[in-house]
């Protein structure tokens, strides 16, 4: 049997307001227990939320962002249910009328097409607080400082089938909201989380097959094992005449399975109601037009631009604008090159990057700055250095041992490109090897990469390989 | 002296004919002495309103004041206090000392008041006889079997009873307008929107308006200056001008156009309480109002209407006290359901659980269409009926309550019958509307209400039609027997 997987996501993105949405709270992370939780967030008797505006912006800057219909009127209603961690026992969320409407996003498929994931829908809503299940003596502890903090819900269409797509969508939305800098993307702080609905049905069919719901996924890994080991779970139980029931499951990353959490018939009945403390939200073209204005370039136009600019391919171009900071660091080097895209490109993708990831840096913390990268690369491109003694001085730099010019100057890395000194080196060279030239000379081709070597070695790698190539060569044939 | 008004008391203040210290004493004698018989205090702030009237004293001094500076006044306990205990006449508030005040209670801080006490109330504001107070009814002091009327009960017959000159309460059905007629004084409900919600227990969002209880109308328009304006920590208060309501008291009514609804004096009113307002009406009419009859046709949804909306906010405002954070906790909890079931079934009272339960029926799935949105419908045919009515007269007329006081326990097991006693006041409180209550005559020896409801943010007009009536009467000067 073939089976097709469906996917839809529910992202929960924390907006990175100063205060927190309904409260003047702090919504600043870590701190002590209970510190940033003021009256309201408390839910204390006769407390009234009042809607932050940043909290708004940033939502419609969203809703641009993924090209998407802003709501000029928009509804908070109350998510009624009791958890102690829930302070008025009632969240406030968006329900019938959500702020964000019918957008989309383009995701990069392997085979370099794109596809297209359309967004149900964002909407504003208020975080719960936590509970703290240790050192109690039996009880749970409640901390409330996370209360109240503005969320984003994001819930995508299900129109993705694979766990890698997925990821990618969960990635261009992580992408997204990063650019837009409006949420810090944090996954393991939880300020970037996401549900996923996973159901699977049988190849060519129309209707869906039921649903779970699997909670709890706070990292793209997670996420690809979360899906591969539910859609199997699905799989193997369908295959065995069974049926799937509509349930949420949790995924639990140490033992990487998923298991059940409450089913449908366990489901709190919300009663959502619109919230009578909080009057309809109006939004004005004219609100929209200005927040409009502040919108930086988005990652697919500047992916576009990245491959007309500079002449990349679609591949690195997307890595290059996987993050604003990515992207800004390798527009500086290019600049610091004199405009050697390609190289830059190439320098940033496979040995800055590789090095942050094997260093477990970020790109924040970089060693190399832009600017040394880019002169690292201007030296190349002038021929000052070869490409593989850039890969030496890489590594200095990245040790903080100097500046690149100085570097070069100091242990004497200049390519030696006098044509005379090359030469006599060759010449030195053919007269210790007097068997290995008679038998390159009769034939024996391959013996011109040990006199690369030679010399190179000689030379301790200083020669300009392409000049180095083409003396041998004339040498070799005299 | 504890007789006077608080016009009239604010000029001795002033002139220096009496302190804040000595009027704030007289009033807590008095307190003691009769709050007993009457139960209509909760908390007496003793200690707190002799600080606070020294203070008054220092202002009144310094040429510094306010009309309303060293004027002892009374909350309702909805209102919170800060280091005050605050239990909304509930078991489940009777430990919640509030850590802030309410805007409302701030305003009239800084206007100089003296809070004297906190007043009883049905719980949660629940009631229209002050009988389903965790600390028991409040005695009308009319006469002492009698209910006082509810929810703001406390503050009404505190009021009657000359315990201080001025207080609050809310009104989210008819709460201040009810038990002031009950009770033979003034109390007005102002717009939705007017007065800051912030602080104040919710009861139903949607409804719930605060406003002042006094004996006479230009003493409630003084304390409606000090309370009404916009609170930037109320999302739902209105960013409206706020005129001096005493001004406009004296203005000639020659001409004013008063609407009597049908639907209000054909139903079910009673002879006694029809005379006295049609007594009302001529007085009107001889001033030279000009009396119409209108129609509100939507008058019978009414009360079905707010009893679907206001236990279907009640039971979203009540979920937060679940023993977690403050208030009442169970004993010995079994495990985290036990906890709420236990700590919610034992901390309330009957009532607020009846409400909670219809209210959470209506929001139910599959419910919430044919009870809380049907609802919401019929509340707008209810404003569009008051919008046709303002098109043709400037305030309409009507008893506030079909009977007067009743007998405690009279309707205590029988909710509908006292679900109706609100059936004049319940549509403002839908609409969104000011409405007042003046005492306009007596019943076997007990007090008659007559209410006059305004369009929106028209409580100056309201003031000057009621301050009216108060000049050419004496009502609102009557004092029961025993006070």
């Amino acid at each position: 049997m073939q089976w097709e997987t469906v996917i839809g996501l529910e992202i929960h993105a924390q907006l990175s307001t100063k205060s927190k949405i309904f409260s003047a709270a702090s919504t600043q992370f870590g701190a002590e227990v209970n510190t940033q939780a003021c009256g309201i967030d408390l839910g204390m008797p006769g407390v009234l939320p009042v809607l932050n505006q940043a909290a708004v912006e940033m939502a419609v800057k969203f809703g641009l962002g993924a090209h998407a219909d802003i709501a000029h009127t928009s509804v908070f209603a109350r998510k009624n249910y009791f958890y102690p961690d829930l302070p008025k026992g009632y969240q406030i969320s968006q329900y019938e009328f959500p702020i964000v409407n019918k957008g989309y996003i383009d995701i990069p498929l392997d085979d370099g097409t794109t596809k297209r994931i359309h967004i149900t829908r964002a909407h504003l809503e208020e975080d719960a607080g936590k509970s703290l299940h240790e050192n109690f003596n039996g009880y749970s502890g409640i901390d409330l400082n996370r209360a109240g903090i503005p969320l984003l819900e994001i819930v995508s269409e299900p129109e993705m089938h694979s766990a890698k797509e997925a990821v990618a969508y969960l990635k261009a939305v992580h992408t997204l909201v990063r650019y837009l800098n409006i949420c810090d993307g944090n996954m393991q702080e939880g300020s970037f989380r996401c549900d996923a609905n996973v159901s699977i049905r049988k190849k060519g069919e129309e209707k869906l097959g039921t649903r779970a719901e699997l909670k709890n996924i706070n990292s793209f890994r997670f996420v690809e094992r979360a899906i591969h080991y539910e859609v199997e779970r699905q799989i193997s139980i369908l295959s065995h005449g069974g049926t799937i029931i509509q349930e949420t499951r949790l995924y639990d990353p140490n033992k990487n399975e998923t298991r059940s959490l409450r089913s449908k018939e366990e489901a709190n009945d919300y009663r959502y109601f619109p919230d009578p403390d909080l009057l309809p939200l109006i939004i004005s073209d004219e609100f929209i037009a200005k927040i409009k204005q502040t919108l930086p370039e988005l990652p697919q136009e500047k992916k576009k631009r990245f491959m007309e600019q500079y002449g990349l391919n679609a591949y690195d171009a997307s890595i290059l604008v996987s993050s604003k900071e990515i992207a800004d660091y390798y527009e500086n080097v290019v600049k610091e090159s004199g405009n050697e895209a390609k190289l830059a490109a190439n320098w940033v993708i496979s040995e800055w990057l590789g090095a942050l990831n094997k260093a477990g840096c970020d790109i924040m913390g970089t060693p190399i700055s832009s600017a040394q990268l880019g002169k690292l690369i201007l030296r190349i491109a002038d021929h000052t250095i070869s490409g593989k003694i850039a890969k030496v001085l890489f590594e200095n730099l990245w040790n903080g041992e100097g500046e690149v010019d100085e570097l070069i100057e100091k242990q004497g890395l200049k390519q030696v490109t006098n044509e005379a000194a090359i030469e006599k080196l060759i010449d030195e060279i053919i007269a210790h090897h007097p068997q290995q030239v008679a038998d390159y000379r009769a034939g024996k081709e391959k013996l011109f990469g040990f006199f690369v070597g030679q010399a190179m070695k000689l030379s301790e790698g200083k020669l300009n390989p392409k000049q180095l190539n083409e003396l041998l060569k004339i040498k070799l044939h005299q | 002296m504890y007789r006077k008004t608080i016009t009239a008391l604010s000029h001795d203040l002033h002139a220096k004919k009496i302190s804040s210290v000595e009027l704030t004493r007289l009033f807590l004698e008095r307190i003691h002495k009769h709050n007993k018989k009457l139960n209509s205090f909760i908390t007496i702030t003793e200690e707190y309103a002799l600080q606070a009237a020294q203070a008054a004293d220092v202002q009144l001094a310094a040429c510094a004041a306010h009309p309303l500076t060293g004027i002892p006044i009374a909350h309702k306990d909805i209102f919170c206090t800060e280091g005050i205990k605050t239990s909304c006449g509930s078991k489940m508030l009777d430990n919640f000392i509030s850590p802030y005040d309410a805007t409302i209670v701030q305003k009239l801080k800084a206007a100089g008041t003296v809070l004297l006490g906190k007043t009883n109330m049905d719980e949660f504001a629940m009631g229209s006889s002050n009988e389903n107070s965790y600390y028991g009814s409040v005695k009308n002091p009319w006469n002492v079997s009698c209910v006082s009327g509810g929810s703001s009960g406390g503050s009404a017959a505190t009021i009657a009873a000359c315990l201080a000159l001025g207080a609050t309460g809310t009104d989210t059905g008819g709460s201040i307008r009810q038990p002031a007629a009950l009770c033979g004084i003034t109390g007005l409900k102002p717009t939705y929107g007017r007065v800051s919600r912030y602080g104040m227990i919710a009861f139903a969002s949607s409804l719930d308006q605060c406003g002042p209880l006094a004996k006479t109308v230009e003493d409630v328009a003084l304390l409606l200056n000090a309370l009404a304006g916009f609170d930037e920590r109320d999302s739902t208060s209105v960013d409206y001008k706020v005129p001096d309501y005493t001004k406009t008291l004296n203005d000639s009514i020659d001409g004013i156009r008063i609407g009597l609804p049908k639907e209000y004096f054909h139903n079910g009113l009673q002879g006694d309480v029809a005379k006295v307002i049609e007594t009302a009406i001529k007085e009107y009419e001889k001033a030279g109002a000009r009396i119409q009859e209108i129609s509100l046709p939507h008058t019978h949804l009414s009360v079905p209407a707010y009893y679907v909306i206001a236990p279907a906010e009640c039971s979203s405002n009540l979920a937060r006290y679940d023993g977690v954070r403050y208030g009442y906790r169970c004993n010995q909890p079994k495990d985290l359901e036990d906890f709420y079931k236990r700590t919610r079934s034992e901390g309330f009272g009957s009532e607020v659980k009846r409400r909670i339960m219809i209210g959470t029926y209506a929001l139910s799935a599959g419910y919430y269409d044919a009870y809380y949105l049907k609802a919401q419908k019929v509340r707008r045919l209810i404003r569009d009926d008051f919008n046709q009515a303002f098109k043709k007269v400037d305030v309409i007329l009507s008893p506030t309550s079909p009977t007067p006081a009743f007998k405690l326990g009279e309707k205590a097991n029988d909710p509908i019958s006292m679900y109706l006693s609100d059936i004049y006041t319940i549509a403002a409180n839908l609409a969104g509307l000011p409405g007042i209550s003046i005492p306009a005559g007596f019943v076997n020896q007990l007090p008659i209400g007559m209410q006059l409801i305004g369009n929106l943010f028209d409580e100056a007009k309201l003031l000057n039609i009621a301050h009216w009536y108060q000049k050419i009467t004496d009502w609102h000067q009557r004092i029961p027997e025993g006070f």
